[in-house]
């Protein structure tokens, strides 16, 4: 059977007498869309980015499509790992074109690849083809994001990594990006690992929901099969996004 | 266009251009060095607390004590390095005054780079990272880039600095605009200092504007802004470097000259003299009391006049007296002996160091002598030119004397005659050549217990030109041939208020006066 995409053995992470993660093991499969749920300060970043190497665990063991991420050069590991976070993080001084064929360009793509490639990009990500000349302080925020998300695509990664992406957004961006990039997701068959304290948005775009807690994974499982579970720390998450569900039923009647 | 400043533009290419050179290898050599410091500094934090204190540290050395106190550690290292590999090199001119003004354009460089690395969002060093830049391609294109404005802010306060302070190498013997203010000063030519300024500051204002040129091309990502920019800096270097390419070959001969009104107009004759033979003279003035006999001996300066007693003093350090001959004969042998320098003879006056009160008060209190004035001392404010009560002549007075002045106060000399002519000083240090003693009504006072030694005129020849029989034989006709008289109205015709002549003009006049021409 071939190698998982991501692979975690018994990682963890200490930074002082707090401990971020504890004994942390996790498959994840070609195709899988894994939303890493928990509160703040849960451990469900650091979980995060001790995939791409920014955060080098002091125990166990990382893979990456069978190769240990220690043993990986960091730069080149990261190129190969699509990126997106909720500052988004465009350089400003590089046009949106540039900005997403950074990772092309750092991989030695020639100049005519790279142009096919932005171009393509922002089709993928529903922008204009215009919108390659500007510069980022020219976007609004959902823009922005969507150009971010170009970015992380752009050297054609089997993985992606996303920290919050979508949380500085408004509900109708959010909901909007949440479902083009879910539909990328699949046509592009990713791996995708998103940290979100939004349990909604992990409910709605995820297939498989890890729930993380003072470093240790507490659930791990299909949105049915976290609504069937007896903890209670998984219990009162989910509490949230049913009573809303419930109420919204009330006020818009049936019909929601 | 009065003559005076007409003179002035006449020098104006030289001296620009040496300014230019200066102020632009500085500030070159001073962003290769601070920038590196700068990423260093941002990277660790470690070392980021020593390397801006230490900016800030040369920062508060005065900027004219920087630039002297690199003549004594160029001098040591020139001596090293010929021990070591049988190479000397120069402590003079462009390299102390390079040094040093590469070190004071280093704190806002550093300062604003280290800030402007810092200051970069850190969502965009994480994008940095997450894309998979190495650290060196973060710093190249995306640090560095983002810094760019504040780092060229920076380097627009350093650049002002440097071409202000750049006026401050004169008196370490490398040409500058400061020229104009450090001769403009010594002759009271109000109208050559205002122009040495005007020059530097419209130098300064120009490099400045073109410098925000790029500043604000960096900040609003115009390419064809900063182009501009740096092409107007790279056009301005070149024309103004021009003219040293005439300039800079090296003149056969070297005439030196310290920092006062007699020494232009010898150092003038002297060249003049050279010229009539056919060889080819250049003037480096304004040269320190002590730094001139060091240029001579290592033959940075091909010849110059300085004063028998002072030599006494300072060079072979004696305290004795054994009188104007004999020092005279003594320092003959000593100085050839010691540093094969040739002292070729005397002018024929002595400028000694003289104490000097109005007439008028000098009356009124009765003093005569050094003695009369050591019991009036209490009551008395002594006035001294800058290094008068550092040198050896103060120390050798006040022990034979017992002076206990009520203050001491030092001026820059023209000052210093116009605070004891004001009354704001009682006495003051003067020599006894200066044509300002009989024109500002003061009387020297006499000296009977012989304390200061004899302070004959000398011509002296740098040790790889006595045998140069071109040189000694312009020079020869000078020996014996100028009295004091002559002398001491040939400087007040420079330093006079009105109708004041320039050095080269008084030089050619006392020549004709003596039939020397």
């Amino acid at each position: 059977m071939a190698d998982p995409r991501i692979a975690l053995e018994r990682v963890t992470k200490t930074y002082g007498a707090h401990q971020a993660l504890a004994d942390v093991s996790l498959e994840i499969a070609a195709g899988e869309f894994v939303a890493l749920v928990g509160a703040s300060g849960s451990g469900k970043t650091t979980l995060l980015k001790t995939i791409n190497g920014l955060i080098t665990p002091d125990g166990g063991e990382v893979r990456i499509e069978g190769e240990a991420v220690d043993a990986l050069t960091p730069h080149l590991l990261r190129r190969r790992i699509g990126y997106v976070f909720q500052e988004v993080g465009l350089f400003p001084h590089l046009t949106v074109a540039e900005n997403i064929s950074i990772t092309p360009k750092l991989l030695g793509w020639d100049k005519d690849r790279r142009a096919a490639r932005a171009a393509e990009l922002l089709d993928l990500v529903a922008l204009p083809q215009e919108m390659g000349a500007r510069f980022p302080a020219a976007l609004s925020g959902g823009q922005q994001q969507r150009i971010g998300v170009a970015r992380a695509l752009a050297a054609e990664p089997h993985i992606v990594l996303m920290d919050e992406p979508f949380g500085a957004l408004d509900p109708l961006t959010r909901d909007a990006l949440g479902d083009d990039y879910r539909a990328l997701h699949e046509r592009l068959n990713l791996s995708t690992v998103m940290v979100t304290h939004d349990m909604t948005e992990a409910l709605l775009l995820a297939d498989r929901i890890v729930v993380v807690a003072h470093g240790r994974v507490i659930a791990d499982g299909a949105p049915q099969t976290l609504a069937a579970s007896s903890d209670p720390d998984v219990a009162a998450l989910l509490a949230a996004p049913r009573r809303q569900a419930e109420r919204l039923r009330a006020r818009l009647g049936g019909a929601a | 266009m009065s003559p005076q400043v007409e003179a002035a533009f006449s020098r104006l290419p030289e001296y620009l251009a040496w300014h230019v050179l200066l102020s632009a290898s500085a500030l070159g050599l001073g962003l290769l060095i601070s920038l590196p410091l700068a990423v260093a500094a941002s990277r660790n934090r470690h070392i980021r607390w020593p390397v801006l204190a230490g900016a800030s540290l040369i920062q508060t050395i005065p900027s004219l004590a920087l630039l002297a106190l690199f003549f004594p550690l160029l001098l040591v290292i020139s001596a090293a390095s010929e021990d070591l590999l049988g190479y000397g090199f120069s402590a003079l001119g462009f390299l102390p005054a390079l040094l040093a003004l590469t070190l004071y354009s280093m704190l806002p460089i550093v300062r604003n780079g280290t800030t402007g690395i810092l200051s970069v969002d850190p969502a965009i060093i994480q994008a940095a990272e997450g894309v998979g830049m190495t650290p060196r391609q973060r710093l190249f294109q995306v640090e560095l880039p983002l810094a760019a404005p504040v780092i060229m802010a920076g380097v627009r306060t350093a650049a002002v600095w440097t071409i202000g302070a750049a006026t401050l190498s004169t008196p370490v013997g490398q040409t500058s605009l400061g020229n104009y203010i450090f001769s403009g000063l010594q002759t009271e030519n109000w109208v050559l200092v205002l122009f040495g300024c005007g020059a530097s500051a419209l130098l300064a204002m120009v490099t400045d504007q073109l410098l925000g040129l790029i500043e604000a091309g960096a900040a609003k990502r115009d390419i064809r802004r900063a182009a501009i920019g740096g092409a107007g800096i790279l056009i301005g270097i070149i024309v103004a470097l021009t003219p040293l390419i005439s300039f800079g070959k090296p003149a056969s001969y070297v005439v030196g000259a310290k920092n006062f009104s007699e020494q232009y107009i010898l150092a003038e004759m002297i060249a003049e003299r050279i010229e009539d033979l056919g060889g080819d003279a250049r003037m480096k003035e304004d040269l320190g009391s002590a730094i001139a006999y060091r240029a001579l001996a290592s033959g940075e300066i091909d010849v110059y006049v300085d004063y028998s007693g002072t030599l006494w003093a300072n060079v072979l350090n004696r305290e004795d007296n054994p009188g104007r001959q004999a020092v005279l004969e003594e320092l003959t042998t000593e100085l050839a002996e010691r540093d094969g320098v040739l002292v070729l003879g005397s002018l024929g006056f002595e400028n000694a160091y003289a104490l000097a009160m109005r007439q008028d008060r000098a009356t009124a209190l009765g003093i005569e002598s050094l003695d009369d004035l050591a019991r009036r001392s209490g009551g008395l404010t002594m006035g001294g030119d800058l290094e008068f009560f550092a040198r050896p002549e103060w120390t050798a007075i006040n022990e034979a004397y017992g002076f206990d002045f009520r203050a001491r106060r030092s001026f820059q000399p023209t000052f210093m005659f116009r605070a004891v002519t004001s009354g704001d000083v009682d006495v003051i240090s003067a020599f006894s050549s200066d044509g300002r003693i009989a024109a500002d009504n003061l009387v020297a006072l006499a000296d009977p217990r012989q304390a200061l030694p004899p302070y004959d005129a000398v011509v002296l020849i740098a040790p790889d030109r006595v045998n140069d029989a071109r040189l000694l034989a312009a020079l020869r006709p000078l020996i014996g041939s100028i009295p004091v008289e002559a002398m001491r109205d040939a400087n007040y015709s420079v330093d006079r208020d009105a109708d004041k002549l320039r050095p080269v003009e008084a030089a050619r006049s006392l020549s004709q006066q003596l039939g020397l021409d």
